[in-house]
């Protein structure tokens, strides 16, 4: 079912509550306000809401010279824009420097639709992941992302936040648990194997798990929304539990989810694994169903992906 | 400017150069050129101009903001923070050592006065801008001073700020244009030229002041001109490379150049 708020109006609804008793607050824009909602903000705030233009370079710089001065920005582009256009930015005036500036990344993977592969980007968490310190979280839906809120602006350093705009699949409702970074969320329970999924992919891998479920095999379903750090000990305890893993990200699985939690399991408890996601691909333009199942993304793919996990076991 | 403070600021450029020629030397090799060329603008922004400075405080909210966005310049800086007691002295001995606090590149995490980060050519200017935004909006009456070089002149992300800095009248902004015509593989005029810099920086909104970057007085009095301004601000210092080190000066090209410890006690007349 699709949520009823659609993310980024969420996000910057609550950044206007927010900022109302934390006046650190600010927002940027490289000229992207109106796809971000973000105008709610500059309304509420107007000497807080900063566009600089066409000028990604300069908008992570910017923020990371009001973060010296004490304010946390929340500087937003279009994912491949706020990670790839300004990954040196990111990495020496923000994380290098240590500095508070959270980075909003919107339309994430197949989700670009008619933006096409100069705006699709399936690489930008493998980047971000790469830069020491920095915190990479996709929120699944509106209410995870209000969720996660207060724990992002609690946290003093450099976040990125990969950010579905529209109405997602809604998987969360007002008896949510309180989210934290570095937690994942176990969403059903199953033996077999687990599914670990992570924004537009939750509801694909719940659904898997249904029909999996069908076919007789009891698949475990967990949203592991910080992409770094992991929730150790949830994954860890899940590959020991159920034996087998599939990873779900709409992202290259170079670097990705799947990178990020074999990295984990190799060392600490080594199960079957399949990693379903994009395979050293570019984007381009189509409907997010469509680019699915060219990417291979879909819940039947999981469903495979399962499969062969499962029997991968010993 | 009195005389007495003129001789003063004189001496005291004088000193930092030694200090800095000295670190360098200890070390063996390093950005020398551009380190002589900035120190007289950075001996009248720290001993004269900026505000709030406390070596017992660096992190006071209401000081002047300094970036060294030309942050191979670095040892120019140490030379200045351990003579104004941000840390011993004996800590310019240890430049580039291993586990030192002093880095070529400045480190605003590591070395107690340093205002931001740099070394990544262009960035520093920008996070300038950012602190000059910041100020505004808690209506803090600093300025924040940032010097960039000429080589770095020609990232991209220079123009990206300098716009966007123009464009917002962002008068609490000095920006300090090393012009030493010089950089690493030659030439500045021949590898990608930034002449007419002053048209340049005056279209993009700034107001523009070029001066002999080695003028105590010039530098001054620009300063004071630029807080006046109502617009962001450049002021161009026209300087020498290696100016103030005999044996840079007579170089070919000085950016960066190793240095003996006979060339070093010869340019000081430290010899004990």
């Amino acid at each position: 079912m699709l949520d009823e708020r659609e993310i980024r109006q969420t996000l910057a609804s609550a950044l206007v509550e927010a900022a109302k008793t934390d006046d650190r607050i600010v927002v940027l824009e490289a000229d992207l306000m109106s796809c971000h909602a973000t105008k709610v903000f500059k309304e509420a705030y107007p000497d807080r809401f900063i566009n600089v233009g066409i000028a990604e370079q300069n908008l992570i710089g910017v923020a990371a010279g009001l973060a010296t001065m004490g304010k946390i920005p929340f500087a937003y582009s279009f994912a491949p824009f706020a990670t790839r256009r300004c990954y040196d930015q990111i990495f020496i005036s923000v994380a290098y420097s240590g500095l508070n500036v959270k980075i909003v990344g919107s339309e994430p993977g197949v989700a670009a639709e008619a933006n096409g592969g100069t705006h699709m980007p399936f690489e930008d968490m493998a980047l971000m992941r790469a830069i020491p310190g920095m915190v990479c979280v996709e929120p699944t839906d509106a209410t995870q992302m209000e969720g996660l809120l207060p724990a992002i602006l609690d946290y003093n350093g450099p976040v990125y936040i990969r950010m579905f705009r529209k109405k997602a699949e809604k998987i969360y409702c007002a008896d949510a648990p309180k989210f934290e970074l570095g937690k994942a969320y176990r969403l059903k329970e199953g033996k077999d194997v687990t599914l670990m999924a992570s924004g537009i992919m939750v509801a694909r891998a719940l659904e898997a798990a249904d029909s999996l479920k069908e076919q007789g095999i009891s698949a475990r379903v967990v949203n592991v929304c910080t992409w770094k750090p992991l929730d150790k000990d949830e994954i860890v305890a899940c590959a020991s539990e159920t034996g087998a893993i599939v990873t779900c990200e709409n992202h290259n699985v170079y670097g990705g989810l799947g990178s990020a939690i074999a990295e984990l399991t190799v060392r600490e408890c080594p199960v079957p694994m399949e990693l379903v996601g994009v395979n050293d691909k570019f984007g381009q333009v189509g409907k997010n169903a469509y680019l699915s199942e060219v990417y291979g993304i879909t819940a039947n793919d999981i469903v495979e992906a399962a499969k062969r996990a499962v029997a991968r076991k010993k | 400017m009195d005389v007495s403070e003129k001789n003063f600021l004189t001496a005291k450029a004088r000193q930092l150069r030694d200090d800095a020629i000295e670190t360098i030397g200890t070390f063996g090799v390093g950005h020398i050129g551009g380190v002589m060329s900035i120190m007289d603008a950075l001996t009248v922004i720290y001993y004269q101009k900026a505000n709030n400075l406390d070596p017992k405080d660096p992190k006071n909210p209401l000081r002047d903001r300094i970036v060294l966005s030309k942050g191979h310049a670095g040892p120019a800086l140490y030379a200045v923070l351990a003579d104004k007691g941000y840390f011993p002295h004996e800590w310019l001995k240890t430049l580039n050592k291993n586990g030192t606090y002093l880095p070529s590149h400045c480190d605003m995490n590591k070395t107690p006065g340093i205002d931001m980060t740099a070394g990544s050519l262009g960035q520093g200017l920008s996070a300038a801008v950012g602190m000059a935004l910041g100020a505004k909006l808690d209506k803090l009456p600093i300025t924040v001073y940032c010097i960039i070089g000429d080589g770095e002149s020609q990232e991209g992300q220079i123009w990206e700020a300098s716009m966007f800095a123009g464009s917002h009248k962002l008068d609490n902004l000095i920006v300090m244009l090393d012009y030493n015509k010089m950089q690493l593989d030659g030439p500045v005029c021949e590898i990608n030229d930034l002449s007419p810099v002053e048209a340049k920086w005056e279209a993009f909104g700034f107001y523009v002041q070029s001066i002999d970057g080695h003028d105590i007085e010039a530098i001054s009095s620009a300063i004071d001109n630029a807080k006046q301004s109502g617009r962001a601000n450049m002021i161009v210092l026209n300087t020498v490379k290696g100016k103030g080190a005999s044996f840079a000066e007579s170089a070919k090209n000085c950016h960066s150049m190793t240095i003996t410890e006979e060339m070093w006690r010869k340019e000081t007349g430290r010899y004990e």
